[in-house]
């Protein structure tokens, strides 16, 4: 609404502007205390932890927990920090998002431009695997893997996010694909232009806000993904978020709060940059996301 | 001869996607639904027994803890996300100094995993630690905040989680859907003499009613698969106090050697999300022609 601002100032008086402002403020506050009180716990020491108030700014910019989290906590038996399940995340994380992004534009690429009987019916199926509880696969998947002998294995947690991550992909390209004028396919198919042809010259080159939005958002997804990663990962094959769960709640005699606040942060941090740098292309993830059809 | 490869082109450069896609998400889910007829315990078998396993499911106190669990987590987390978004999107949407900044903060936790944003919770909610000690700090020396680990309250806990997460996803819902509405009815209303409060109230919420349809939704199915929250912020405990159906599902599968159990209690939550999201979906693709 751009109203000009006489109007709204006048039938909105400057008090009511004010409580406008007190409670977008308290929400703020709300909504940062949690990032607030991360931060300033994994810079203080047990003993700071014990003395000062929540609140408290720590006295120096201690990195100890810092680096106790990276690579010397002990999550269960083993005292290697989070950095093996990082870089676990990472190597799973990159092949899945690319794959699944790839995979995506082809479909959503067919399913808008070259349309066949029955794909908006086919379509219509895929898509409640959007929607659908994994728990409803877990049990089954397990034994797929198994089979194929990647029980356990980043490959699994690749090939399952890629399935898993497929419905949801499809369905921003075909989406986006869709508002693509008839005539400028129609035109090229006339001139002769092949499927490849129109895909390459045509269509990626309009692509590159939905790749963004799908590539940011399939990061986001597989990264802070837990039930996959909990459920197929074996001792060597960890994601980042079942390493930071494992490690908060590793029942150690004295509870190092300031190290899983660290660990919590640097969890966080690759999803946090990007949404920071990228937020647009997150918003219109999360919006395309619930709009569907 | 190109010509007929050129027509079976698309098909196939889809067929793989349709073949795996419906083997992980039809196929799997029928195989479950096998399991779930099936005497398997630690490991898979093949048993016919009938019910039996959803006998035992609905005969286990746990699981209806799980339900009410639900119950309670489901109506605050979805109701209190959208009444909080509702609220930030009206007020954000009041032509706001800094409005960017706004908005990015109360995104921001959508970004973060539900472990990372357990993690953080559980720290805060700790008794004797967390906000105890703040209001103690504070002069408050009798404060109490023990929800965390209390058999009645913890759920609450992780309702709170929830909507701190998500709240700012439905103001981003309802925020865009708000700078969709045709400024000239509110205007109209203006030169009225319609108050602000009385347009939103009359006019600019009632015109919402799909974004509210489709956040529901959204959060009403993230609401029924939530797990990652339960098993970060108190790992279903204290004892199964706050166990959901997505970690009694968990439990039962992968530590208490009960798949049968454990793929019937699956089964019941694609039931309850097919429920209340294939009538979404069918009206969703048939109100909208394809050929946009």
């Amino acid at each position: 609404m751009t109203a000009n601002p006489s109007v709204s100032s006048s039938v909105f008086p400057s008090v009511g502007r004010m409580l406008v402002y007190a409670v977008l403020a308290l929400a703020v506050a709300f909504f940062l205390l949690p990032l607030y009180a991360m931060l300033v716990t994994s810079f203080k020491d047990a003993e700071e932890i014990r003395s000062t108030s929540l609140l408290a700014l720590p006295g120096g910019l201690d990195w100890s927990a810092w680096s106790t989290a990276w690579s010397s906590a002990c999550t269960g038996v083993d005292c290697n920090g989070l950095r093996p399940f990082f870089w676990n995340s990472v190597a799973m994380a990159v092949p899945a998002v690319l794959i699944s992004t790839v995979w995506g534009a082809l479909n959503g690429y067919v399913l808008s431009l070259w349309k066949f009987r029955g794909s908006d019916t086919l379509f219509g199926l895929l898509l409640f695997g959007v929607f659908m509880p994994f728990q409803v696969v877990l049990l089954p998947m397990s034994q797929v893997l198994g089979m194929l002998g990647l029980s356990s294995s980043i490959t699994g947690l690749v090939l399952v996010h890629c399935l898993a991550g497929l419905a949801g992909t499809t369905l921003f390209f075909r989406n986006y694909y869709a508002a693509i004028p008839k005539e400028l396919v129609n035109a090229a198919r006339m001139d002769g232009a092949s499927f490849w042809q129109i895909f390459w010259r045509i269509v990626l080159p309009l692509s590159t806000p939905i790749v963004m939005v799908t590539l940011i958002w399939q990061f986001t997804n597989i990264w802070n993904d837990f039930l996959f990663g909990v459920v197929f990962s074996g001792t060597e094959s960890k994601p980042i978020t079942v390493g930071l769960n494992n490690l908060a709640n590793t029942s150690s005699s004295v509870k190092a709060y300031n190290v899983d606040m660290a660990a919590a942060i640097i969890a966080g941090l690759p999803t946090m940059v990007i949404y920071v740098l990228a937020g647009k292309f997150f918003v219109r993830g999360l919006t395309a996301g619930a709009v569907k059809g | 001869m190109k010509n007929s490869f050129e027509t079976w082109l698309p098909k196939l450069v889809v067929a793989p996607a349709f073949v795996l896609g419906f083997a992980f998400i039809y196929g799997l889910m029928v195989w479950n639904g096998v399991l779930s007829f099936s005497a398997s315990r630690m490991l898979p078998n093949y048993e016919w027994v009938g019910l039996a396993q959803y006998e035992k499911l609905w005969a286990m106190d746990r699981w209806w803890v799980a339900l009410k669990n639900l119950g309670i987590f489901g109506v605050g987390y979805v109701g209190g996300s959208l009444i909080i978004g509702v609220l930030l999107a009206v007020l954000l949407d009041q032509r706001i100094r800094a409005e960017g900044a706004l908005r990015t903060i109360y995104l921001y936790p959508m970004a973060l995993s539900f472990v990372v944003t357990g993690t953080a919770w559980k720290w805060l909610l700790n008794p004797g630690m967390g906000f105890e000690k703040l209001m103690r700090d504070w002069g408050f020396t009798h404060f109490e905040f023990g929800w965390l680990v209390d058999t009645e309250m913890a759920i609450y806990c992780v309702v709170i989680a929830g909507i701190w997460q998500s709240a700012g996803f439905a103001m981003a819902l309802f925020l865009a859907g708000l700078r969709g509405i045709d400024d000239s009815i509110i205007k109209a209303a203006q030169v009225d003499g319609a108050s602000l409060p009385r347009i939103y109230w009359r006019i600019v919420l009632p015109a919402l009613r799909p974004v509210f349809f489709s956040t529901l939704m959204v959060l009403s199915h993230l609401a029924i698969k939530s797990f990652d929250l339960v098993m970060a912020l108190t790992a279903g405990g204290p004892g199964f106090a706050t166990d959901v159906p997505a970690t009694f599902m968990y439990t039962m599968s992968f530590s208490r050697g009960q798949i049968g159990l454990g793929a019937a209690s699956a089964t019941m939550m694609l039931a309850t999300v097919a429920a209340l999201v294939i009538p979404y979906l069918y009206s969703e693709l048939r109100s909208k022609p394809h050929d946009r």
